[in-house]
């Protein structure tokens, strides 16, 4: 890394803080600014706002192990969320999952080669009427079976 | 008034598609006003589109482009309007609205939840102007005790006497926080309310603040929930320009602040400790109680937490007064309660309906029993910490102590109807998985105990289960209650043992037959093509995704035993029901 991302990374910290505020009680939208701007924690930033709020960087680190929202691995252009709640559990979520994933040949928590999706599950999107449901990004898609979700993912890896 | 026609835009409403009838109407040039609402609760019909004009508001549902087209037609011509797919008039409707009470659900799906002056229209903010312009703090504690309303987030503890333990604390300042966790899985109550009533929420805690001398209020939403959050902001930001949130609400010299906290995905910081550890930036590992958080919560300071539904019931009860409420009874359950309806059941959605009536009259006549047919076998109630009840239990009345006795909990309000192909050792197993995941770890038996027991579930549906596991499973669940700190730990084996009390035989199935009745845990069936019933079309072999059944068109199909994954996905396909599971 240059001295010039050095920098950059230091004054995005600063831009963080300032947004969000730097007292204890804040570690945790820290965190999630800089999954909203990133994806995942990069380790540089991290410990750069660390030092910008004067907290050991194992505070936050603790924090951000303990919750699952937060990654630590860049992740892909479209993230793909399969909900495995129980409604979408009983509506077979678990054929949905599988055809996701013997699709783009990734399990949950993994980036395709091509960068172009990322597989998680959750565990209720709050969309139990419409189960089986599987966010992408920002949209929720409901009722779904195998051969649906087959075309949806398709639309997107056509560059949807 | 002119016309106006609504959309119903829930996220449950947006993702069945709401949003694109909204665009196609907004494009329309309709000559009548485009308005929108929340979720009506009547998720089974969505999307969901109302049209006002002199002579009421009549819903339609199913509305799919075509049929948006033919509204946009009849709105604009100002003809006849179209007769089909009213959803309210319908029997349908009927038999799904008919039983409802609704007081916490009143403005979901009425109101435009982003407009403060529709809430107020509906009686919005008259209970609390009520309280701080002619009542004392310990009136409304009083009435809030009168109501009898209970905790709606699990416990079911009564609200009265929680308020009267923050209004006796010494410490300044005080806190409130509303629960907006909604973290079991296949629930949806809370939700609902946050995107179509934001006010409701901010009213109910305004009036807990005033009863209590509270200054300080976070609602702690899940991360999973943007447009709740989103509209929640909005509403903050409405009702203190209004002069209802803020400093010297009113004129008076009663002042709340209140912000929104946004969950990060733990299941655990449901629980008060760990939710308020959670507010304070933390881990969110529950704590020992006492102290409780009326004598040091957030920040050490005295807190309250109450659920997002029961701050729902209060403006209610403030405006309409404590009997108004009160008069829905059933033995020591007050009021109302909201459930969301999901799994194999016609009519999935959210309804409210009063204590008393039975779990049959919800799921088999609001929610018109089963979507697919076939028997229904059992309701999970009350989510990781709740149980399966079986149909033959059906009867039993919603109240707190006749759910308590079968094992089960009144919990949140999430029911996932299951029928005959639901395994209940695969769902057992499933909670099991869920409580393990979510452990925060401080608790040896809740962090590996549960460990232990999901292990053998495992075991069990994978068909290499032993005969004593279920005194093991059963041992187990009782170390694992007995020793851990909080609700999830304490709970978690309820969904194994209400399984295991009344599916005892499905166990017995899988550890001595190696069978599983329901045909769901992969190890231990197989998928057959039935020669009689195959026609040849070829639909399963384009279907399945390892390409493992073969066989010329028009002629029986075979499926390669070797590598076939057991997806099921052939069986979904077969217009014939020509593939077994064995
Ligand atoms: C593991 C665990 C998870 C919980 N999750 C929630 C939740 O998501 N929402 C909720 O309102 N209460 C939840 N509770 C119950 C709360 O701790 C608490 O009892 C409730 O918010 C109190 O509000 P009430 O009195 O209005 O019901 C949970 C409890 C435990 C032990
Ligand atoms: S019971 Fe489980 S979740 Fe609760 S404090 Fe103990 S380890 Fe944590
Ligand atoms: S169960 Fe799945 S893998 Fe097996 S034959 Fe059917 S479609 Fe193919
Ligand atoms: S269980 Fe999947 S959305 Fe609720």
């Amino acid at each position: 890394m240059s001295c010039a991302d050095c920098g950059n990374i230091a004054k995005e910290a600063r831009e963080i803080v300032a947004e969000v505020g730097s007292e204890p009680e804040k570690v945790i939208p820290l965190l999630q600014e800089i999954q909203n701007r990133h994806g995942y924690l990069s380790q540089e930033l991290v410990e750069a706002v660390a030092e910008e709020i004067k907290l050991p960087v194992s505070r936050l680190y603790g924090v951000a192990t303990f919750y699952s929202q937060f990654r630590f691995e860049p992740i892909g252009k479209n993230l793909i969320k399969v909900c495995k709640g129980t409604a979408c559990h009983v509506a077979g979520a678990e054929k949905v999952y599988s055809i996701i994933s013997e699709k783009l040949g990734i399990e949950e928590g993994e980036t395709t080669d091509d960068q172009l999706f990322t597989l998680e599950s959750v565990a209720c999107l709050g969309c139990c009427s419409l189960a089986p449901v599987v966010m992408i990004n920002d949209s929720i898609y409901g009722k779904l079976n195998p051969a649906k979700m087959g075309k949806i993912l398709k639309e997107y890896a056509d560059g949807k | 008034m002119g016309n106006r026609v609504i959309v119903g835009m829930g996220s449950c409403g947006i993702a069945a598609g709401a949003k694109a009838v909204y665009d196609q109407l907004e494009k329309a040039d309709l000559g009548a006003e485009l308005c929108m609402t929340s979720c009506v609760g009547m998720c089974y019909a969505e999307p969901i589109v109302e049209v006002e004009n002199e002579a009421g508001r009549i819903m339609y549902g199913y509305v799919d482009s075509k049929f948006a087209e033919v509204l946009i037609q009849s709105v604009k011509s100002g003809s006849e309007l179209p007769a089909e797919n009213r959803i309210k008039e319908d029997e349908e409707g009927k038999k799904y609205l008919d039983r409802q009470v609704k007081i916490a659900l009143k403005n979901c799906g009425v109101i435009d939840p982003e407009s403060i002056d529709e809430y107020i229209a509906e009686g919005g903010y008259e209970g609390i102007k009520k309280c701080i312009s002619s009542m004392k703090p310990e009136e409304v504690i009083e009435a809030v005790k009168e109501s009898g309303l209970r905790g709606r987030g699990g416990a079911g503890f009564t609200t009265g006497v929680k308020w009267s333990f923050l209004a006796g604390a010494k410490n300044n300042p005080k806190y409130l926080v509303c629960n907006a966790d909604e973290g079991d899985p296949g629930a949806f109550m809370d939700r609902a309310v946050l995107e179509g009533d934001p006010h409701a929420v901010i009213e109910g805690m305004l009036t807990a603040a005033y009863a209590t001398g509270a200054s300080f209020g976070y609602v702690y939403c899940r991360a999973e929930y943007p447009l709740a959050i989103k509209r929640l902001e909005k509403a903050i930001v409405d009702a203190k320009a209004k002069n209802l949130l803020g400093d010297n609400i009113l004129g008076s010299d009663f002042s709340f602040n209140l912000k929104v906290k946004e969950g990060a995905g733990a299941f655990v910081c449901g629980e008060e400790t760990a939710l308020m550890a959670s507010i304070e930036g933390r881990r969110g590992m529950p704590a020992l109680r006492p102290p409780f958080p009326a004598e040091a919560g957030i920040n050490a300071k005295p807190t309250n937490i109450n659920n997002v539904e029961t701050y729902a019931n209060v403006p209610f009860i403030m405006r309409e007064g404590p009997a108004a409420f009160n008069k829905y009874r059933y033995e020591k359950s007050i009021g109302t309660k909201v459930f969301a309806l999901a799994g194999k059941i016609k009519r999935v959605g959210l309804v409210e309906v009063p204590m008393g009536l039975t779990l049959r009259e919800v799921i088999e006549e609001i929610g018109g029993g089963s979507s697919t047919g076939r028997p229904l076998k059992a309701v999970q109630m009350g989510g990781p910490a709740g149980g399966c009840i079986p149909e033959s239990l059906f009867d039993t009345p919603i109240d707190y102590d006749a759910i308590n006795a079968t094992g089960a909990i009144m919990g949140s309000g999430g029911m996932v109807v299951m029928d005959d192909q639901t395994c209940m050792v695969d769902v057992a197993r499933y909670f099991l998985n869920f409580t393990q995941k979510e452990s925060c770890g401080k608790c040896t038996f809740c962090r590996i105990g549960t460990k232990r027991m999901l292990e053998i579930l495992t075991r069990i549906t994978e068909g290499k289960g032993v005969e004593s596991d279920i005194s093991l499973l059963e041992e187990l669940a009782g170390h694992v209650s007995k020793t851990s700190l909080c609700g999830l730990g304490q709970l978690a084996p309820n969904p194994v043992l209400t399984t295991l009390k009344y599916f005892r035989d499905e166990y017995e199935a899988h550890i001595k037959d190696k069978k599983c009745p329901a045909g769901v845990c992969k190890p231990l069936i197989t998928f057959k093509i039935n020669p009689d019933k195959c026609v040849g079309c070829t639909a399963c072999a384009k279907a399945c995704p390892t390409k493992c059944i073969s066989g010329e068109r028009k002629e029986v199909h075979v499926i390669d035993q070797e590598k076939c994954v057991k997806c099921g996905i052939c069986r979904d396909t077969c217009k014939f029901d020509a593939i077994d599971i064995d």
